[in-house]
Formats: C-alpha cells, sequence, structure tokens
C-alpha cells in the first residue's frame, strides 16, 4: 500500500472538500428558493398557507438534522422502495433543513420591516406585489444578512453529518485516512482548517456587504 | 312659485361649487377586541375644502381618515372617493389609492431610496412616466417645498421637518385628488412644526382638497374651512372655525377646548 504522505493527505483531503462545497452549495440554492417561498407563505394573509408553512418550519427546526438525514435515506426507501443515493438524500434533507431556518429568517426579516412602510407604499397606491417587490424586501434584505450568511455557515458545517449515511465529504474523507494512517491528531486538525478556511471568509463578506447596504 | 326658481339656480351653482369628492357614510368600526372604535360617523368633503379634524386621543379621528384611503378597514357605512367606493381589502382599491394622497405621522419615507427616488418611485411605477418627465415633477415639487438641494440625500439625512415637507412632495407627485394628513407635525421637534404647517397653508391656498387630523390650533383657525369634532367615536360638532373655537355648543367641545387653549 502506498505510504500516506502529508501532502497526499492533504490532497486527499482537498478533493473530498468538494463534495462538502457542492453539498453546501445545493443546500444554499435549494434552501434559498423553498425558504423564499416557505417566507412569502408565513406572511401571507391566507390562514391555510400560513399554517402550512409554520408547521413546515416547526418540524424541520425542531426535529435533528440528523434524524431528516435518516428519515430521507433509509425512509424514503422503507415508503417507496426506490433506494436513494447518499447523495440526494443528503441534497434532500439539507435543502428541507436549510429552507425551514431561512424561511424563519426572512420572515423575521420583512416583519422586522416598519408597518408605516408597507403603509406608506400601499397609500401611494403600490399593489401588494409591488410593495413586497419596491420597498419592503430592499429592506428586510439589509436586516438578512447577517442571520443567513451565519445560518449558511453552520450548513456548511452541518454537512458533515451527510457522512453518517455514507456521503464521502470531507469529514468522512478525513475519517477514512484517519483509520488508515491513524494520524488523528495531524488530519481531523487539517480538516478543521479547511472547514475554517471556507467558513471564515463568508462572514467577513457578510460584514463588508452590511456595511455597504447600510443607510446613509 | 317664482321663488322656485332662484332656488333652484341657486342650488345648481351650489352643487357646482360644492361637488363632493369624500362621501363617507354612517362608518362604523369595531376592532377585534371588541372596542367601537367609530360608531356610525359620516362626512361629506367636497372639492377644494380644507377639513380638519379633532378630537381628544383615541376619538378615532386617525381611523377615521385612514378608512378613506382603505388603509383602515370598516365593517359598515360606506365611503366614495370621487364617486367610487373605497374599502380595505377590496380588489382594485390601489387604483383609488393614487387620488388619495397621504401624509404619516411618522413620515414613512422609504430609507433605502433616495430623496428623489422616494418620489419619483410612484410616478414611474403606476402612473408610466419616464424617469426624465418623473424627476422634473419631482425637483418642481421639492423646489416648492424647499428641500430641491437635498435630492439625492436619503431621509436619514435630512431633519424631520424636511422628511415631511419630502412626505407631501411624495404624496403630491401621484397629482392626487385629495390630501389626507395623519396628525402631521406631531412627531416633529417644535421648531420645524412650522415649516411644514407653511407647505400644508401654501397647498391649500392652491386649491388642493385637504382632510387634516391635527392638533395645531392656529392651522385651524387660519386655514381650516370646516373644523369636525370627534370625541369616543361619534361626530359632534361640524362647523367654521369661528364658531368651533369662538362659540362651541357642545360641552364636550367646550372642555376639550379649555384642554388646548391655554
Amino acid at each position: 500500500m502506498d505510504e500516506f504522505t502529508l501532502s497526499r493527505i492533504f490532497i486527499n483531503l482537498v478533493i473530498a472538500t468538494r463534495w462538502t462545497i457542492i453539498l453546501s452549495l445545493i443546500a444554499f440554492v435549494g434552501g434559498g428558493l423553498v425558504g423564499a417561498l416557505i417566507a412569502l407563505m408565513r406572511i401571507s394573509s391566507n390562514k391555510l398557507l400560513s399554517r402550512i408553512s409554520w408547521l413546515y418550519i416547526e418540524f424541520f427546526q425542531g426535529t435533528p438534522l440528523l434524524l431528516q438525514l435518516f428519515l430521507a435515506f433509509f425512509g424514503f426507501s422503507v415508503v417507496t422502495g426506490i433506494n436513494l443515493s447518499p447523495l440526494v438524500a443528503a441534497a434532500i434533507a439539507l435543502t428541507a433543513y436549510t429552507s425551514a431556518f431561512l424561511g424563519d429568517i426572512w420572515r423575521g426579516s420583512i416583519q422586522a420591516v416598519p408597518r408605516g412602510q408597507w403603509q406608506a407604499a400601499s397609500a401611494i397606491g403600490f399593489g401588494y406585489f409591488d410593495q413586497l417587490k419596491l420597498i419592503i424586501l430592499p429592506q428586510a434584505v439589509r436586516l438578512a444578512i447577517a442571520p443567513t450568511v451565519g445560518f449558511l455557515v453552520q450548513v456548511i458545517k452541518g454537512t458533515s453529518l451527510a457522512s453518517i449515511i455514507g456521503f464521502t465529504e470531507l469529514s468522512r474523507a478525513a475519517s477514512l485516512i484517519n483509520n488508515v494512517t491513524l494520524q488523528s491528531l495531524l488530519i481531523f486538525g487539517l480538516a478543521g482548517l479547511i472547514y475554517f478556511a471556507l467558513c471564515y471568509p463568508l462572514s467577513t463578506w457578510s460584514q463588508r456587504l452590511e456595511k455597504k447596504l447600510a443607510y446613509k | 312659485m317664482t321663488s322656485l326658481q332662484p332656488d333652484l339656480n341657486g342650488a345648481s351653482t351650489a352643487t357646482l361649487e360644492k361637488s363632493p369628492i369624500i362621501v363617507a357614510k354612517n362608518v362604523e368600526k369595531t376592532y377585534d377586541n371588541g372596542f367601537n372604535v367609530l360608531k356610525g360617523v359620516s362626512l361629506t368633503v367636497n372639492k377644494g375644502e380644507v377639513v380638519v379634524l379633532m378630537g381628544p386621543s383615541g376619538s378615532g379621528k386617525s381611523t377615521f381618515i385612514r378608512t378613506f384611503n382603505g388603509l383602515e378597514p370598516y365593517q359598515k357605512g360606506s365611503i366614495e372617493i370621487d364617486g367610487t367606493p373605497i374599502s380595505h381589502g377590496k380588489k382594485g382599491i390601489e387604483l383609488v389609492r393614487r387620488e388619495v394622497g397621504m401624509v404619516f405621522q411618522q413620515f414613512n419615507l422609504f430609507p433605502h431610496l433616495t430623496i428623489l427616488k422616494n418620489i419619483t418611485i410612484g410616478p414611474i411605477k403606476l402612473r408610466g412616466l419616464s424617469k426624465a418627465e418623473a424627476e422634473q415633477v419631482a425637483m418642481e415639487l421639492l423646489e416648492r417645498v424647499g428641500i430641491a438641494h437635498q435630492a439625492e440625500k436619503y431621509p436619514g439625512q435630512l431633519s424631520g421637518g424636511q422628511q415631511q415637507r419630502v412626505a407631501i412632495a411624495r404624496a403630491l407627485a401621484m397629482k392626487p385628488k385629495v390630501m389626507l394628513f395623519d396628525e402631521p407635525t406631531s412627531a416633529l421637534d417644535p421648531e420645524m412644526v412650522r415649516e411644514v404647517l407653511d407647505v400644508m397653508r401654501s397647498l391649500a391656498e392652491s386649491g388642493m382638497t385637504m382632510v387634516c387630523v391635527t392638533h395645531e390650533v392656529g392651522f385651524a383657525r387660519e386655514v381650516a374651512d370646516r373644523i369636525i369634532f370627534l370625541t369616543e367615536g361619534s361626530l359632534i360638532a361640524d362647523t367654521t372655525p369661528d364658531q368651533f373655537f369662538n362659540n362651541p355648543k357642545e360641552e364636550r367641545l367646550k372642555t376639550f377646548l379649555s384642554q388646548i387653549l391655554h
């Protein structure tokens, strides 16, 4: 068997990081789209839509992501007889999980825009969706940036749970390499640094964006 | 019979001069908590009139004025703006609202837009004006309210009085048939009240139909054609400023005046 040199360990971890990034991006995009829908349903005056989105948020916020991964991976095949690949199962679970949190964060940001803004926009004669698009959302976005990015950092780290259903992303790759080399401190230390390298720029970027968008 | 003719003429010229633009009939509203804030209030405002609504806090005057553009739902009665019925949640209400300008106590300028864009966004999106046309109108209005040099600033950079004048310009940019003022000076520092009242005064002189909820006695005295007194959700008096201040008949109005006229 080949010798596991430091550089080979590192290269293998970086290759596995690709999957952490892909999984994170799926969660961001999928969770963002579904989350936007959930937020709009939540603020809707339609009681049924609002109730459904409330249940959705409560369910996915109130259960562990690990359990949601199990449900998507094992539960789905029990019910339908179709086996999902770990990637698809992880994508579904992470999308559901992310959308519930983003939906709730965005609902809060929209509702944090003073009621007077809605009233002023409707007094001018804008309809509901114009009010939302032109007046409310541009203000809500500013409020949402910090908590949204904060949560996305959680999602990146949360993708490590996909290792449990056999998806080889950064954490599982580290674990596999460790099984062979037993250099635990080095390998998990490196994996930790890679996670940090992914998350830290996101946080600083969010701070810059927040400053840039602040009202004069 | 001979006396009927001049009467008829008189009536027809009167309707010409007095064509109603807001007709509110028996407007009743109860909040979810059971509080009966409007107990069947009727009011007709004619074109070009300046009507001031006064009354103690909690009398329902702000709620009443907000029913005129459908911001506040009501359960019974009817309101028509220039012949078109208006009520909260009704389809097509946006079209009626375009004809009714509103100025709020808290200004409610859009903080993410410049002063100029605060004014042009409505005319561009809803009246179909080009950006250049809308900006020209906006600059004329800003000139009129005395803040043209602040056009590129953001609301947060202006004083309260300046913001309220921008809010008036924003409402006027839609070329409304009526302007509603909901306590426009109540949130202002004392030294800024006057600049806003001056703008309102010149607006009244230009012939704009105005309904104002205000505690500004001087403004009511000088500018109002009629003063309406509301208390506990009922309209108690509808009279001229002279009668209102100098010869009040109703006990509750007398009590109110003794509290506000020191």
